[in-house]
């Protein structure tokens, strides 16, 4: 069965579905079949998690499909789809947030035909990426993600959301543009000429792997996002709808980090070697400089978006370590960022939608007295977020930096003061939001409904689990690190 | 004398004279549209009957049908048919002399056709000017004060680029002795012992003189005046056809006549001029508000690209030449299918101001959506043709040893999304001044529909247009 295919594809149907066949004013209809078919491709994901053999240290890629698709002269690409221990957890965060990013928009009134279309061809996209082995099928999904969300922050944003909206796309372009000459040399420079990005891991490369590495980490490092490319970030975010930022910080900056991994490291591992210092350097910039801009941060959506340049610094820390250690630390990172943000910025939506502010200071203080759910959940991912044990956010942490700490000490050392600075600004926003004196103007307001309830709660239930037994997640990713490090030669 | 060999050709002259005889006693204008369609389908039919391979020579070799040949008269006719679909509605402003317009479009395409199947410096000469003479009149056709201009402006300097390219054409002549491009190949060791500045001023002027029917950068200075002020429709002939036109007689010339050999660098002329191409063109398009400018100086950006897969035949690279070709044929696709929208958008809003088309998608979301992905597809962004020519086009760049000028393309491709994103923005994003919706008409919906098809079908499943395209480049570069 083409469980691969159908899982990437089922949302672009349920997409194509609701644009033909249902009525612009019939967002009852709408909402029930963009939850259906996201539903049904999470389950299918989660198919996948059981059927994913474990055992096989030396098996490339698991549910393979290939299929000729253009090939002139020499020119050969290929319908190539395959999840391995990296893409894999990758696949489950998006198809997961997917369906609850259309649960959380529930109330989503304006022109909700084209809202849960385009969700719904983002999280193909976004699939498509994690799914695609071959390098062109790879970086067609990488844009097909980009108008969808382009059009998703401009039309249902708030604020300046034209303009963030234009900021995220050019960046992003500009990434793409860097990344495709990457990729088009790479195919020339490297023996076999192929964009099979299993045979290029195998492979090596003739010449310029310094300067290809260069572009196509610019590409990734934009999506990351990487200080100093982090600029878009802050504004499509505080901008963004919430179940669109949901999916970006859940899972659009995942690309980043997954290209980096699965491409720039894997198939170009020399060049990884000799630039892991620098990239170190920024890494531990971007945690410490994310950190400190997000004690600063008065709007909560802002916040949680800086506090993610921080988070994702650990996930290029990981990797730059070029460690086992740090690999499995930076892959579980990203895996917990996207839940642990996904619902922070879910939580943050529920207070907007009640208060209509996101401001800190305006929203000051006591809401927990009337919303005693949305505090308890925010509270668990905050805790999540500064890596409090027994929550994913600690395990994945504790894992880079032990693995940094195996080359570079004082890499680790600063970056996990970082986790000091995490624990600062979450602490002191919770404790400014939802505890101290009851501010009367709040008396009306009501706690999550039930669909916000299953929403939160079922990552509330994510959260803790990885976090009490994060080999539910380790043993994919184990099976995939063991083949980068033997590129790595070590 | 192999007369058959012209029979696309001769199949639209003669239609065209029926439609100006036709023009005379039928009332109903929209048949003279009709026959100017049969017309362009049964020359389309005869077409596909051309030999391609071994190629066939007519006229003492002046004239040749390959792979390539019959590839670029199936694009032109398709333009051809496009654009006289998508002039039905458009045409009643000229009140008078209907039969002529179509006419003119069928006779400047036979000229296009005829540009692309010759191998013969005066044939190619003849060629161009019935090319270029039928679209000057075009322009004017509307005879107010813009389309005035345009057709005066384009034929003014158009006849000076004429002039120019002959003096390149005479000068090679006066080197080699022959007209006939492989035999020039032949003896150009020869001419270049005897005068290697003649054939280096030759050379420049033969870019220069086919530089001016391309629009490319220092020879633009006419296209956003002429795109601006001409008829629609034939602002987007223009665009693509006889930019096509141009880029074949390029293909043509520069491949087979000046060798590879490096007896003129031409392709360090061509790769400064493509930077230079891209970028003025990406730039000066970023701030303009007027959608027919706007689309003027994208189609010299997209020059630019092109020009890059021309640099990169000069390796005799067959990739490089199919990429050409490709590219060429997806942006024709493409750059039709916006100005079909456009047509039909600007018939209702009554001018072609970018910001008349705020909320656009609320009032007629068909057109919209279908202007959306021309415009995604000029950017380059999947699933259309658009990404699939910069995609191959750039890659046989990178292959002939570009990287640089493939990287500048990029980089200008991303500026690009700029100004094509802010269309798609003020359509989506923008209010809608009024809630009435903007209706096309049958025919325009035909070939707006036709052109959106090609450019998702040849998005996603561009294999078979693949093997076409690499047979012409195989005819081209044998």
């Amino acid at each position: 069965m083409p469980y691969l295919t159908i899982i990437t594809f089922l949302p672009l149907v349920g997409a194509i579905a609701i644009a033909l066949l249902l009525k612009r004013d019939d967002a009852r209809g709408i909402k029930w079949v963009a939850a259906g078919f996201s539903l049904v491709t999470f389950l299918l994901s989660l198919v996948l998690v059981f059927l994913f053999k474990t055992n096989d240290p030396m098996l490339q890629a698991q549910f393979v499909e290939r299929a000729n698709w253009i090939s002139v002269g020499q020119f050969k690409v290929e319908y190539f789809l395959g999840v391995d221990g990296l893409s894999l957890p990758m696949v489950i965060l998006t198809t997961l947030l997917g369906f609850l990013a259309v649960l959380i928009s529930w109330k989503i009134s304006l022109r909700p035909k084209e809202y849960f279309s385009l969700l719904l061809v983002l999280e193909t996209g976004v699939l498509g990426v994690f799914t695609s082995l071959d390098f062109f099928l790879f970086f067609l999904f990488w844009e097909v993600e980009l108008v969808p969300m382009f059009l998703l922050i401009g039309i249902w944003g708030s604020g300046r959301r034209e303009y963030s909206a234009m900021k995220f796309l050019i960046y992003t372009i500009v990434g793409s543009a860097f990344m495709l000459a990457g990729i088009l040399w790479l195919y020339f420079a490297s023996s076999p000429n192929t964009f099979d990005m299993i045979a290029l891991g195998q492979g090596s490369v003739k010449e310029g792997a310094n300067l290809i590495f260069l572009l196509l980490f610019i590409g990734f490092a934009i999506k990351l996002p990487m200080v100093p490319f982090h600029t878009w970030l802050p504004d499509a975010h505080s901008d963004a709808p919430t179940a669109v930022s949901v999916m970006l910080a859940g899972v659009l900056l995942k690309m980043g980090g997954y290209g980096i991994i699965r491409i720039c490291v894997t198939i170009l591992p020399d060049a990884a070697k000799y630039f892991a210092p620098a990239l170190l350097i920024l890494a531990v910039i971007g945690v410490l400089y994310g950190a400190a801009v997000t004690m600063v941060q008065k709007d909560l959506k802002r916040l949680i978006a800086y506090s993610s340049v921080s988070h994702m610094g650990y996930v290029l820390l990981g990797v730059a370590a070029l460690t086992k250690i740090g690999l499995v630390g930076a892959v579980l990172q990203m895996f917990t960022h996207g839940t642990i943000t996904g619902l922070l910025f879910m939580v943050v939506g529920l207070i907007y939608d009640r208060t209509h502010t996101r401001q800190i200071p305006e929203l000051t203080g006591g809401l927990a007295q009337r919303m005693p759910v949305i505090a308890a959940v925010f509270t668990v991912a905050g805790l999540a977020s500064l890596g409090l044990p027994a929550l994913s956010g600690f395990v994945a942490e504790l894992l880079v930096f032990i693995g940094v700490y195996e080359k570079y000490q004082l890499a680790a050392i600063l970056g996990a003061s970082g986790i000091v600075l995490t624990a600062g600004y979450i602490l002191w926003m919770l404790q400014r939001v939802f505890f101290g004196e009851f501010n009367p103007k709040w008396s009306d307001l009501t706690d999550a409904v039930t669909v916000e309830r299953v929403a939160v709660f079922t990552m509330v239930v994510v959260i803790v689990l990885v976090g009490v037994a994060p080999a539910v997640v380790l043993n994919m990713v184990n099976t995939a690190v063991p083949t980068i490090m033997a590129r790595l030669g070590s | 004398m192999n007369l058959s060999l012209l029979g696309p050709e001769i199949v639209l002259g003669v239609i065209a004279v029926i439609i100006v005889l036709l023009d005379l006693v039928v009332q109903k204008k929209g048949i003279l549209a009709a026959v100017g369609v049969a017309g362009v389908l049964i020359a389309a039919l005869v077409n596909g009957w051309l030999p391609m391979e071994p190629a066939k020579y007519a006229f003492d070799k002046m004239l040749v049908s390959d792979s390539f040949t019959v590839l670029f008269n199936f694009a032109f006719l398709g333009i051809a048919g496009l654009v006289i679909l998508s002039s039905v509605d458009y045409a009643k402003k000229f009140r008078r002399s209907q039969g002529e317009y179509y006419a003119l479009v069928l006779l400047s395409t036979a000229g296009m056709m005829l540009m692309a199947s010759t191998r013969e410096l005066i044939s190619i000469y003849i060629a161009l000017e019935l090319t270029s003479i039928s679209l000057y009149v075009l322009a004017a056709f509307l005879r107010d004060g813009k389309s005035s201009e345009a057709g005066l402006k384009y034929m003014l300097l158009g006849a000076l680029s004429s002039a120019v390219l002959l003096y390149g054409m005479a000068l090679i002549f006066g080197l080699t002795g022959t007209t006939q491009l492989d035999q020039i190949a032949s003896s150009i060791t020869v001419a270049k012992a005897i005068g290697q500045s003649a054939l280096i001023l030759a050379t420049v002027l033969l870019v220069a003189g086919f530089g001016f029917k391309i629009a490319m950068v220092p020879f633009q200075m006419w296209a956003p005046d002429v795109y601006e002020g001409a008829p629609t429709p034939i602002t987007a002939f223009l665009s693509v056809g006889s930019k096509a036109a141009g880029f074949a007689v390029i293909l043509r010339v520069f491949n087979i006549s000046l060798g590879h050999e490096g007896f003129v660098d031409w392709q360090t002329i061509f790769a400064i001029l493509a930077v230079l191409t891209m970028t003025i063109g990406n730039v000066v398009a970023l701030v303009q508000s007027n959608v027919k400018r706007l689309l003027a100086y994208s189609s010299i950006a997209q020059a630019g690209y092109v020009l890059v897969g021309v640099v990169a035949t000069s390796n005799s690279s067959q990739f490089a030449a199919s990429g050409v070709i490709f590219f060429l044929l997806g942006y024709a696709l493409t750059n039709l299918g916006a100005f079909i929208a456009i047509i039909a958008i600007s018939e209702k809003t009554g001018n072609d101001e970018i910001a008349g088309y705020s909320g656009m998608a609320r009032r007629a979301p068909g057109l919209a959506l279908a202007l959306a992905f021309c415009l995604i597809s000029l950017t380059g962004i999947p699933p259309t043709v658009g990404f699939v020519g910069k995609f191959y086009l750039f890659s046989s760049a990178v292959e002939a040893g570009w990287v640089w000028l493939v990287i500048i393309g990029l980089i200008n491709s991303a500026i690009s999304a700029y100004y094509y994103v802010r269309v798609l923005k003020i359509m989506y994003l923008g209010a809608a001044p009024s809630e009435e919706g903007v209706k096309a008409s049958a025919p325009v919906v035909t070939a707006l529909g036709l052109s959106l098809v090609g450019v998702l079908i040849a998005g996603i499943y561009p294999g078979p247009l693949f093997q076409w395209v690499e047979a012409a480049a195989r005819s081209l570069i044998g």
